[in-house]
């Protein structure tokens, strides 16, 4: 048999009918829905009379529009409380088991799959939701989909596929102090643009990867999607399965070991074919700050904003000018210099333990500067919130001045109160800093959440690996 | 589905690389629970100045765009977020086709499932078009869908490439759910040979309502 990718070895596991020159398609084990992008799915489902074929493998929850305060309040936004109930409606009635916004399991979902041990080697994953490339950090192939294919699942459990070209993402060497797994993945968007990965399912590896934390792997996973690619995947390994050990879904005893080596399995051959390959080196990589209107739009924080007339191309001229407009920047102003009003650690791409340890550890005993308006820690779930509160963590951020609130997409997206006002400037954890994107006018910079913290406390951008770096894993 | 086989009509131009679906549109729209009314709002935050007047500097608003059903757009056109809210923004507004020399593959994807031809050309062919759309005040094209080719009314032709099973969707209207029913016993087959990989442990420790249930 030819060397197979894990891709490929996922894709042909997954093969429910095929015939040459069509789409595929292919079984999926677990479907993730939340309020915003399902209710026509299940409209959609109703007026033809559909079932939901396996509600057991369906799993819902609320965090989209969440409030990230105090929840017994009364939900004033209408038509977040419509979505609210009509999820819980179609869950009830189709038998899905959904965590909504009290359960103390709630939380983002490409967060609470992973952490729940929903997610697992292996699997094939979609959820209405471009981020869901996150789940791939544990040798899954999982992908966002839009709500037609939300109904296609909800119907038949499968999905109309057509193969994908495979790109080798090799992050060798060693990571500097202070770069962390949100560094690592801007540096690789920064260097193959954000449709270099279009049509390509991704695969990483090399030392720095193998080095990542489960955590900082979901980190770089989840922003697959913004170089193009639908899915990053990281095939599975000790670091995995000591993860997965004790998760409520996970088997245990003999059927967690028999699973463990059924997952051994999920890897790349020696000699498989890739149709794209991209190196990095992670000494070279310096902690990242986005300046412009995507995630491809950065560079190192000892850098200065670009000049448009750096570009040779001149769509690429013209996308510069107005990102600068449009974030209210001035070619070369060095990084460091670019104040900042509000911080946001939070999002399916940095909320975590990691992330808030990390966060937590650079902020203790200092506190948030008198020029920033707000500082926001939003952890990804109630489990991790609750687990930070267990190390006093909550207790660290108060009293250096953050805002320690519940469990939520919150200021990554802005659709519930947590909203970052026209022309103000975040430091953010989150993944996307296009127009608009955390409020109409906003200006948003992705970094790395010790970034966000030191950031918080300098009122300003700063290296973090200058900035006290005792206190920088 | 709404087939689509050939189209003829006015071309608008949206010259920027990189439009993201959060564009299209924006998260205080995501709170729907229909697919309709989202061409109202399309590119809400470029069309629209406070008040919900409109724009007129966006490139939509201009009088001589009015009616566009092709909209000229430039690479990675409908990157970001897999929002099908912006496709059916799209084809809402009045646009049956879109042309640009890539497209973003959730949107690509979306698009199929809407009626929508996302048509790839290349970028010297783009380039050319959307010289011809700025300086012909009511320039159109046809798409001819069958023959894969756009052509105007002076002797322009441009083939362009589309997955035979892709094509197939668009020619005939047909949707995902009703193919994938057709293989109801391949499914059937599948889950009794699978069941190992789907396997799930069903734990007691975890809660998914709150107390008030």
């Amino acid at each position: 048999m030819p060397p197979k990718t894990l891709y490929e070895k996922i894709w042909d596991d997954h093969l429910v009918y095929e015939e040459p020159g069509k789409p595929a398609l292919i079984y999926i084990d677990r479907h993730l829905i939340h309020e915003g992008t399902s209710p026509q799915a299940f409209a959609g489902l109703k007026a033809e009379g559909r079932k939901v074929r396996r509600p057991d493998l369906t799993f819902a929850v609320m965090d989209h529009s969440v409030s990230t305060t105090d929840r017994t309040l009364p939900i004033l936004d209408q038509d977040a409380k419509q979505q609210f109930d009509a999820l819980e409606r179609n869950c009830r009635e189709s038998g899905v088991r959904l965590f909504d916004m009290n359960s103390k399991n709630q939380g983002i979902v490409h967060i609470i799959g992973p952490e729940l041990g929903i997610t697992q080697p292996g699997q094939t994953i979609v959820c209405g939701d471009s981020h869901t490339s996150t789940h791939g950090a544990f040798g899954t192939l999982a992908f966002g989909i839009g709500t037609s294919e939300v109904e296609n699942v909800l119907a038949t459990q499968c999905l109309v596929q057509a193969r994908s070209k495979t790109l080798h993402i090799v992050v060798n060497g060693k990571r500097p102090r202070g770069v962390t797994a949100k560094d690592i993945i801007l540096a690789i968007i920064g260097k193959i643009g954000i449709g270099g990965g279009t049509g390509h399912v991704a695969e990483y590896g090399g030392e720095a990867i193998r080095a990542l934390s489960m955590d900082g792997r979901m980190t770089v996973c989840n922003m697959t999607i913004e170089g193009g690619a639908r899915a990053g995947m990281v095939a599975p390994d000790e670091t995995t399965f000591a993860y997965m050990e004790g998760r409520p879904f996970v088997p245990r005893g003999k059927a967690f070991q028999e699973a463990v080596e059924r997952w051994k399995l999920l890897k790349s051959d020696d000699g498989a074919k890739f149709d794209m390959t991209v190196e990095l080196q992670a000494e070279q990589i310096a902690p990242q700050v986005t300046w412009g209107t995507n995630p491809g739009m950065v560079t190192s924080v000892n850098s200065r904003v670009p000049d448009p007339h750096d570009y040779r191309d001149l769509n690429d001229q013209k996308a510069t000018e107005s990102a600068l407009k449009y974030m209210g920047l001035k070619p070369g102003t060095p990084i460091v210099d670019i104040p900042v009003d509000r911080v946001f650690i939070g999002s399916c791409t940095n909320s975590r333990l990691d992330d808030l340890r990390a966060a937590a550890h650079l902020v203790a005993g200092k506190h948030v500067a008198r020029s920033i308006k707000q500082a926001l820690i939003v952890p990804g779930s109630r489990g991790i919130k609750a687990q930070a509160e267990k190390e006093g963590l909550d207790k660290i951020f108060t009293q250096a001045g953050f805002e320690w609130r519940d469990a939520g997409c919150s200021m990554c997206i802005g659709m519930n109160a947590d909203v970052l006002p026209p022309h103000e400037r975040s430091a953010s954890t989150s993944n996307r800093n296009f127009e608009g994107r955390q409020g109409k006018d906003s200006r948003t910079h992705l970094v790395s959440p010790v970034m966000a913290a030191a950031a918080a406390i300098a009122g300003h951008f700063v290296d973090v690996r200058e900035f006290d770096v005792a206190h920088v894993e | 589905m709404q087939p689509f086989v050939k189209h003829t009509g006015l071309v608008a131009p949206m010259d920027r690389v990189n439009v993201d679906t959060d564009q299209m549109v924006p998260k205080q729209f995501l709170k729907a629970l229909t697919r309709e009314g989202f061409g109202r709002i399309l590119f809400y935050d470029w069309r629209y100045l406070p008040g919900e007047k409109p724009n007129p500097d966006f490139v939509l608003n201009f009088p001589r765009y009015k009616g566009a059903s092709i909209l000229l757009a430039r690479t990675n056109f409908g990157c970001g977020s897999s929002r099908e809210h912006a496709p059916w923004g799209v084809k809402d507004y009045g646009f049956r086709a879109l042309i640009a020399p890539s497209f973003a593959d959730i949107f690509y994807n979306n698009c199929f499932k809407n009626g929508i031809l996302p048509a790839i050309l290349t970028e010297a062919e783009v380039d050319e078009l959307f010289k011809r759309t700025e300086k012909e005040e009511g320039y159109s094209l046809s798409i001819d869908l069958p023959n894969q080719t756009i052509s105007d009314n002076h002797g322009l032709v441009y083939k362009f490439e589309i997955a035979p099973a892709r094509k197939e969707v668009l020619l005939k209207g047909l949707d995902d759910i009703g193919q994938s029913m057709q293989h109801a016993s391949a499914i059937d087959a599948y889950e009794k040979t699978h069941a190992a990989t789907a396997t799930m442990y069903e734990p007691v420790d975890v809660k998914y309502y709150s107390n008030s249930r």
